[in-house]
């Protein structure tokens, strides 16, 4: 199984999952079999006036992940993420990032076809 | 010369201050709405317009045969209007400020302009004097390249007409208001004396003091609120230019869009000496 990318409030599986993608602190980076992390940091992102959801969509997609899980991700970033072949799981705030995973790891996790909240 | 007429809150009668003006004004005048996002200038002078042009913002096109992805023109855009993504370029035309960088910087001449309609520009004649407007397209996002144009036109008529030109700015103090203000001889601040017109007086102070321009004060529906904003005055030695007093007959004028200065002989004379007022302040600036 591929890598997979969580919007994360701090470094480790034990962080909450940030709810906002483009402005997340950062992204965990697991790879679901393993459970071993990397981290990378989105400061720059969220620093930004506009387009921190597609800076954000440009650091996943240089991860070389297959799935994004967050809360929420802006309509840009959607695009972007879709174009370069992340599929996004959404309404997933108030976890852990260990929770995430397990449940993205379960098969309780869908993709989300559009950038709309269910 | 060219005359601003802001104010921090919105719907403290920049307009009616603006149409007034441009009524009884000696020598040509240009009236100028660059309130591009909701224009209502022209429902109170009533302008015959003689011409209009379609505004369009320079956008990156992409050929995707030519670009090698080196991310030179995503590493340069602060808005992310152009995004490389491994081996997928992407753009994001709402996005763009227009800044041209992205063409600059591609090494591989993969970049050509492009456009994005911005809104229309209108002009014609108000009576004896000049009427200019910008129009915003339903769905832009950014006024301030529209009126960037809308400007370099009032420049061309300008250089044709003389005289001078009284600019209606948009509410706020974010760029669209300085914008509307930059390029101005004399700023006036037209508020009211209400808590809230006070706080936002004082935002608009903030803003536009720095630009280090002729500023004073018009302050409209005197008698409502509070004498904080007086004492504001005083305190930063903003010079108030004129009252206009709270009144029934001044809110059924402006609601049948009449020019409030035709209304009664008490209000013209506010805004002839309104008129001499902002004269004497742009003078006085140009002798210091």
């Amino acid at each position: 199984m591929s890598k997979i990318a969580v919007s994360s409030e701090g470094p480790s599986l034990d962080d909450q999952v940030d709810p906002r993608f483009g402005r997340a602190a950062g992204f965990v980076v697991v790879d679901p079999e393993t459970m071993v992390t990397e981290y990378i940091d989105n400061g720059r992102s969220q620093v930004m006036a506009q387009g921190a959801g597609i800076q954000a969509a440009e650091l996943i997609a240089r991860a070389g992940v297959s799935w994004v899980l967050t809360g929420f991700v802006g309509p840009k970033a959607f695009q972007a993420l879709n174009a370069a072949g992340v599929q996004v799981a959404q309404n997933l705030e108030g976890l852990t990032v260990r929770q995430a995973v397990e449940r993205f790891k379960s098969g309780e996790v869908a993709g989300a076809a559009t950038a709309d909240r269910r | 010369m060219i005359v601003a007429v802001a104010s921090g809150k919105g719907g403290t009668g920049k307009t009616t201050v603006t149409a007034s003006l441009a009524s009884l004004w000696e020598g040509p005048l240009i009236g100028v709405d660059l309130d591009v996002e909701e224009p209502n200038l022209h429902l109170f002078l009533h302008p015959i317009l003689t011409g209009e042009e379609t505004a369009h913002l320079t956008i990156p096109v992409v050929d995707e045969a030519t670009c090698t992805y080196c991310g030179a023109c995503s590493e340069l855009c602060q808005f992310k209007a152009i995004s490389v993504m491994g081996r997928l370029i992407l753009t994001f035309p709402e996005m763009c400020h227009g800044c041209g960088g992205c063409l600059a910087v591609c090494p591989e001449k993969a970049i050509t302009p492009g456009q994005r309609e911005l809104g229309e520009i209108t002009w014609g004649t108000a009576g004896r004097q000049g009427f200019l407007m910008g129009r915003l397209r339903l769905g832009e996002a950014m006024s301030p390249p529209l009126m960037r144009l809308v400007k370099a036109r009032l420049e061309q008529m300008l250089a044709q007409s003389g005289g001078d030109a009284i600019i209606d700015a948009p509410p706020g103090v974010s760029c669209p208001a300085i914008n509307a203000v930059i390029d101005s001889d004399v700023i006036v601040l037209v508020t009211e004396p209400t808590p809230f017109g006070f706080y936002d007086f004082q935002l608009a102070w903030e803003a536009f003091a720095p630009l280090n321009k002729p500023l004073g004060a018009v302050i409209n529906r005197a008698g409502l609120g509070t004498g904080a904003i007086y004492e504001f005055c005083r305190e930063k030695h903003l010079p108030i230019l004129a009252e206009i007093p709270y009144d029934r007959a001044i809110a059924e004028a402006y609601a049948r869009g009449r020019i409030i200065a035709q209304i009664s002989p008490e209000l013209q004379g506010t805004f002839v000496s309104l008129m001499a007022a902002i004269r004497g302040l742009a003078q006085e600036a140009a002798h210091a």
